[in-house]
């Protein structure tokens, strides 16, 4: 093969994924972002069980009428509820951060610590550089978009229980079908991060200043929120890249609608593709200076 | 090369495309482009006097077009229906308000829908728009025009269309079929069919109606009739006092209900009626559907959110109201009927997280008969009417709806809907799977009198949750009035609950109630009793089989996805491919470790940091690359590092060509400019990781040479962030000096490192070089390369100015004497009478450098 050299260099092996997860893994913010998604459920586990001491209705009240969203007056019905009721209110922006973390600070944070120039002149060829960190920060994305619901799950059994899950519209689901919907709902929640860790991911080869990649992607899915609360820009509303962000609240429906999260993959898939299409090509003809 | 400015610049560019296109969208869409007319229109007169209609006229941008009439509510004016014509008049439409007659500034009395006055008033109309030069004609006389209304102007829509065959489109909203069956319902049809047994009084909203209408022209008529003509009034007061409607009433009810001239109605009829609506049930729109549809007319039943107890959604409306009229009235083409049905509580606000409606289109289309059979149970119940009629449930009050019953039940029980006592209860099992209640149900119940020979009874449908939590759909329920009851002999009566949309969530109970009082409707005063009890113990649910409607194919939205997707992957190979098949190894040029030839550089802004450069380095030479800051040295390095590349000229490695992730750099060892080095790794974790990110065997990393090179000793474990910038420095150079390279390629490696360092440094290099391995230093220090380096390249602002071994170029200098002794050398000198001074010796590359580069250096 003629990739293979006398000096024993092979492009195929270098920055393995082993070696790539051990120099993030190591790294304060990972575990401090870790730490956070562990701590965020206990805090709201005991912020519930404090507020709903006096007549704690356990979840009587039907949804709809009142105020207040339907997850949260459910949030303490149970394990799933409470799993739901944290992704909810997560997935809007705690995970966003997250997932840019991971996804935005990658290369820059090489380029800031000029380790960058070092890894292409082992030589880790451009493109394997890219797949490599992407491959992590995506998994790392993912790994928060798993641990969050599922430690969620945990807590919540433990402080309320293992009751079957309850549909804000209505009815139960048994534990099969409970888990089933969950695991639809992280699902869709990660393919929608797909959109904050591939601008990230753009901002992260473009820029050398880690912060600028992270604050960016953050900014897009800030924006693009802004934007989508305007109603008169009605058809094209659609096309922002968080429109179908929560389309997931279909999954928990007496049956899953499936069409706005079939839209809000295609969308997210397509925001996806040309970021991740324009990092590489930056990158590949980027000159390094940093 | 990164360049912030321009990155700013594009942020900023973005931002403000961004922000542009919005503010464009938003300023398309509300520019005001309509042009409104107000008029006075003369009317049917009223019994000799005329009456003027009070009109505006909204004229869209592009005329002659086709025309909308439009009519309001009972109580309201023209006035309310502005955004509505606005929004039809943008859309194309010229459209026409008015106020109808007895209300605002409009003339004459209130007949209610009266086919001699508010319709022929709504046929002038119809023949002053096919007067205007700027409405759409089929004919002369004959205008284009859709007609459309809600509730009041519903019913007015559907009996022009009945009375006026010009009429080409008919959009009714929460109206009625038979205004006498309105107001006094009766669920189970008497057998004597005697209007004394006409039903059960709706007494809170007749008097509703009846009082917003006496009371819209406050001094003008002042009396208890208002505007209403007098036979009408008569008539209601009469009414409201007995809760029994005389003959006269029930025949101007009658005639002002569209119940009997529906096979009249030719055009394309839109029926739209509210799900929160005790006034106009979805039953009343069942019927108009049915005896429409009964002639072959088009007929689209929508069954929306709201109603008379729920409110109205303008743009809703609207754009319901467009997608019927386009096809009829823009394009002349036919519609066929479909059937929508809003069911509440199917999804979730993404915004809020509340639930919200959706929207199900029936897929057997209108109108749906399918029901699913659901087993009931429960004992005969005895039920007590109290006297006076009093306390009465209340279900609905007009216009606040089923607000006081969602009240209620949120408490977790009935609360006032229903009073003990009075209700029977039949519940269903836990239902086993999620059921959509759509229409009105039916159930079978055997009825006993105690002592009276008639009955009152409100039936309704519960939902009540695993929880306990009992919700009545919409505050709905269905009065039942039975007549010819013999005491103490039961009767068999089929009873429709009320039409109500739910949907039913598996795990919850379907709880049909009879009770005898209802707040809402006139009771009966004296005290009696009823035995209540199942006949068969089935309730048969109305459903509809459908689909939730989000417009669009949503595969399509899936598969761009996946398409781009998959195009990014395939472009990534393909490019990766391309880029494996472009090696290049010149021949000949094997064993020389570096061949810059005629090498180039200028960035962007057009700034030449290397100008054609042409050097070689020869396999065991220690090289120093020298020059002042800025020659064009660094810059060098790093397209031989595959960095950068180059604007045209070429660097060759082992003949090999450099380019970005070249194989041949793994045969390169190299520090530029400045360390690289993880901070939250130690020093020795740096290397092992480093080494291992190349992905060559461990055994080949000499990790501990290199260690011993640094010299950090126990630091070596400490984190890197610790470091002080020469041990950061000494572990770099470690780094680059792992797996001993073949080329070792350092760029400026004595910066921060103090002189003993230093002179151990140049003892290192030495030493690798020996061993047959080629070093090519970088350094604006000339003292360095000249006391470490074999041969120099001399670069300055881009240029080469000399390349050869240190001792050609020293050669090509001033001549100088190098003495054993100097001391001896100077007394020799005395003593031979030249008169000499010991003076440190000169750095005589420094002179050389200085004598190349200093006549141009500034």
């Amino acid at each position: 093969m003629a990739d293979v050299h006398d000096n024993g260099f092979r492009p195929g092996r270098t920055l393995r994924l082993r070696v790539e997860f051990t120099r993030q893994l190591r790294r304060r913010r990972t575990q401090l972002a870790a730490v956070v998604l562990l701590v965020l459920p206990v805090v709201i586990a005991l912020a519930f069980r404090v507020s709903s001491q006096p007549g704690a209705s356990g979840g009587g009240a039907r949804p709809g009428g009142g105020s207040g969203s339907a997850l949260v007056t459910l949030a303490t019905t149970g394990a799933t509820n409470f799993a739901l009721f944290t992704e909810f209110a997560s997935a809007g922006f705690l995970l966003v951060v997250i997932v840019a973390l991971f996804c935005g600070d990658t290369v820059a944070s090489e380029a800031s610590w000029s380790s960058l120039r070092y890894l292409l002149a082992i030589p880790v060829p451009r493109s394997r550089l890219l797949r490599q960190k992407l491959t992590v920060g995506l998994t790392l994305s993912v790994g928060a978009n798993v641990l969050l619901p599922a430690w969620s799950f945990l807590v919540g059994g433990a402080f309320f229980g293992w009751a079957p899950g309850r549909s804000p519209l209505g009815g139960t689901f048994t534990s099969g079908v409970a888990l089933q919907r969950l695991m639809v709902v992280v699902a869709y929640a990660s393919l929608q991060s797909l959109v904050v860790a591939a601008l990230a991911f753009l901002l992260s080869v473009v820029t050398d200043a880690p912060l600028g990649a992270v604050g960016g992607a953050t900014m897009l899915v800030v924006v693009s929120n802004i934007l989508d609360s305007i109603t008169a820009l009605d058809p094209y509303r659609q096309y922002l890249p968080t429109h179908f962000q929560y389309s997931w609240l279909d999954a928990l429906g007496p049956t899953i609608v499936w069409d706005d999260m079939m839209r809000g993959t295609g969308v997210a898939l397509v925001y996806a593709a040309v970021f991740f299409a324009v990092a590489w090509w930056r990158f590949q003809r980027k000159d390094i200076v940093s | 090369m990164t360049r912030p400015g321009h990155l700013r610049r594009w942020t900023l560019v973005a931002l403000v495309a961004v922000v542009a296109g919005t503010a464009a969208v938003i300023a398309v869409r509300t520019s005001p482009t309509t042009v409104t007319r107000d008029r006075m229109v003369a009317g049917t007169p009223e019994s000799g006097t005329p009456v003027e209609l009070d009109t505006t006229l909204y004229l869209p941008a592009r005329t002659p077009a086709p025309a909308v009439l439009l009519a309001h509510g009972f109580g309201g004016s023209k006035a309310d229906l502005g955004p509505e014509a606005r929004s039809l008049a943008e859309h194309g439409y010229v459209v026409l308000t008015y106020t109808a007659r007895g209300f605002g500034r409009s003339g004459g009395l209130i007949h209610l829908d009266a086919p001699a006055y508010e319709v022929a008033d709504a046929k002038d109309l119809v023949s002053y728009l096919a007067t205007l030069p700027e409405v759409l004609t089929d004919a002369k006389g004959d205008p284009r025009v859709g007609v459309a209304g809600s509730s009041y102007g519903g019913a007015l829509a559907l009996l022009l269309g009945a009375y006026d065959p010009r009429v080409d489109a008919i959009g009714a909203d929460i109206t009625w079929n038979d205004l006498a069956q309105s107001l006094f319902p009766n669920g189970v049809v008497s057998p004597s069919g005697d209007v004394a047994d006409a039903g059960v009084f709706k007494k809170m909203w007749a008097s509703e109606l009846f009082a917003s209408a006496s009371a819209s022209t406050p001094g003008a008529q002042a009396g208890a009739c208002g505007r209403f003509a007098p036979d009408l009034c008569a008539a209601y007061q009469q009414a409201a006092q007995t809760g029994v409607p005389g003959p006269g009433l029930v025949a101007l009810l009658r005639a002002s209900s569209p119940a009997g001239v529906l096979g009249r109605i030719t055009a394309p009829t839109l029926l739209s009626q509210g799900e929160d609506d005790s006034l106009f049930t979805l039953a009343q729109a069942d019927e108009n559907a049915a005896g429409i549809a009964a002639h072959g007319t088009p007929v689209r039943v929508v069954w929306r959110a709201g109603g008379h107890d729920g409110g109205t959604s303008t743009a809703e409306l609207v754009s319901s109201l467009e997608r019927w009229f386009d096809p009829v009235l823009l394009h002349g083409a036919r519609p066929t009927g479909s059937f929508d049905v809003t069911v509440p509580g199917t999804g979730i606000s993404a915004a809020t997280g509340r639930a919200v409606a959706q929207t199900l289109e029936a897929a057997d289309g209108y109108p749906s008969s399918r029901t699913v059979r659901v087993p009931v149970a429960g004992p005969p119940q005895t039920v007590q009417a109290p006297a006076g009629g009093s306390p009465a449930a209340i279900s609905s009050v007009p216009g606040v709806g089923s607000l006081l019953s969602a009240a209620a039940s949120a408490g977790g029980s009935s609360g006032v809907s229903a009073i003990p006592g009075q209700v029977a209860r039949f519940a269903s099992a836990p239902l086993p799977a999620a059921l959509l209640v759509a229409g009105g149900s039916t159930i079978s119940l055997d009825v006993t009198a105690t002592t009276a020979r008639d009955a009152t009874l409100f039936a309704s449908v519960h939902v009540v949750g695993a929880g306990g939590a009992d919700s009545l759909p919409a505050g709905l329920v269905s009065p039942v009035r039975l007549t010819g009851l013999t005491p103490g002999v039961p009767r068999s009566v089929t009873i429709t609950l009320p039409a109500v949309v739910s949907s039913v969530p598996a795990g919850d109970r379907l709880v049909v109630e009879v009770g005898t009082t209802d707040l809402a409707y006139m009771l009966p005063t004296a005290p009696r009793a009823y035995s209540i009890g199942l006949t068969d113990g089935v309730l048969s649910v109305a459903t509809v089989d459908g689909r939730i409607l989000r417009g669009g194919h949503p595969w399509v939205w899936l598969l761009a996805g996946l398409v781009a997707i998959t195009a990014l992957v395939l472009g990534l190979v393909a490019a990766s491919a391309g880029r494996r098949r472009r090696r290049t190894v010149a021949a000949g040029l094997s064993d020389v470790p570096v061949a810059v030839d005629a090498l180039v550089k200028q960035y962007g802004d057009g700034y030449r940091a290397v100008d054609g450069v042409t050097f070689r380095v020869e396999s065991g030479q220690v090289v120093g690359l020298l020059g002042p800051n800025g020659a064009g040295k660094t810059t060098t390095l790093r397209v031989l590092m595959g960095l950068i590349r180059p604007t045209s000229g070429t660097v060759r490695v082992f003949g090999e060509l450099v380019e970005a992730g070249a194989p041949v750099l793994s045969r390169i060892g190299s520090f530029i400019e400045g360390p690289g080095l993880l901070p939250h790794l130690s020093g020795r974790d740096n290397l092992r990781l480093y080494w291992a990110a190349t992905g060559r065997p461990s055994t080949d990393s000499e990790l501990d040479t290199a260690l011993e090179i640094a010299g950090l000793g126990g630091s070596v474990d400490r984190l890197v962030k610790t470091y002080s910038q020469g041990m950061r420095q000494r572990l770099a150079i470690a780094q680059a000096m792992l797996g001993l390279p073949e080329l070792l390629v350092l760029d400026e490696p004595t910066n921060g490192l103090d002189p003993l360092q230093i002179a151990e440094m140049r003892e290192v290099l030495r030493r690798y070089a020996a061993t047959g391995r080629t070093v090519v230093i970088s350094s604006h220090l000339l003292a360095e390369v000249e006391q470490t380096c074999t041969h120099v390249v001399v670069m300055h602002k881009g240029r080469l100015v000399a390349v050869g071994s240190v001792a050609e170029i020293v050669a090509a200098g001033r001549m100088q004497l190098v003495v054993g002794d100097p001391v001896h050398a100077v007394a020799v000198l005395a003593a031979a009478g030249v008169p000499a001074q010991a003076v440190p010796a000169r750095r005589s590359l420094e002179d050389i450098f200085i004598e190349m580069v200093g006549e141009d250096r500034d």
